[in-house]
């Protein structure tokens, strides 16, 4: 994904563990408007598929789901 | 699937151990967050798990139980490794020192993100621990009928 992404959240959930970075995903995606997107900077190994799964379950999107160093890095976007 | 078309989530849990709680309501918690409906059907030693610190029973025996198997949900033990006790404190400073939210954090979390949680009308009647006793937010006790309808119409069924 290029940096140019508009970016509508920022959301920390370093230090936070299963199932908690899926559950603030979860609880702030209606916080911004539909097509915008999140961008979401985890700690938790485990997010890096739990994310992608609550997508799928969910309907909404991940642009994209990175390593950093040694933080994960998510893009959400909000579908409907 | 739920009567909203949403999927659906029908989980017994019997358990009282600490780690066994730990796994429901992580599950239980996970599946709210994925839009899921969940139901939450305690009897017996999950009990414990819903109830406030207040002391229970009527009978001599229901006020033993109550004395030996009082408390709330942070009284709950591992199942493995209890030591009376020491396993508890073991395992939450354990967690604590990795960020892991504690038990009633994760239940109260599991009531925020809309989870259903019952007691089991008989076995609250059998260990004299009414609704009272419960926090709030916890619905009107109920049957294993209700909860069996429920997993019938369920994606996932779990007995904890």
């Amino acid at each position: 994904m290029s940096d140019e992404t508009k970016i509508d959240l920022e959301l920390d959930l370093k230090g936070l563990l299963c199932p908690l970075p899926m559950v603030r995903v979860s609880q702030n995606i209606t916080n911004v408007p539909v097509d915008g997107v999140i961008r979401a900077v985890a700690t938790d190994p485990g997010a890096m598929a739990d994310i992608p799964a609550w997508a799928a379950s969910t309907g909404h999107e991940v642009l994209s789901a990175g390593k950093e160093g040694d933080l994960f890095v998510f893009l959400v976007k909000r579908t409907k | 699937m739920g009567e909203d078309g949403k999927k659906s989530l029908a989980m017994v849990v019997m358990s009282g151990d600490m780690d066994k709680l730990f796994g429901a309501f992580i599950i239980a918690n996970g599946a709210a967050a994925m839009g899921m409906d969940v139901t939450m059907f305690f009897t017996f030693w999950g009990l414990r798990a819903l109830k406030k610190n207040v002391k229970t029973g009527k009978t001599f025996f229901g006020k033993m139980l109550g004395m030996m198997y009082g408390g709330d949900i942070m009284k709950a033990n591992p199942s493995k490794f209890s030591f009376g006790g020491m396993g508890r404190w073991m395992f939450g400073k354990m967690m604590g020192a990795h960020n892991v939210q504690k038990l009633n954090e994760m239940r109260d979390l599991a009531l925020e993100l809309g989870v259903n949680m019952y007691g089991c009308q008989m076995s609250m009647d059998v260990m004299e621990i009414p609704q009272e006793s419960f926090i709030d937010g916890v619905q009107e006790p109920v049957g294993v009928g209700f909860f069996l309808l429920k997993a019938q119409n369920a994606d996932i069924q779990l007995f904890i």
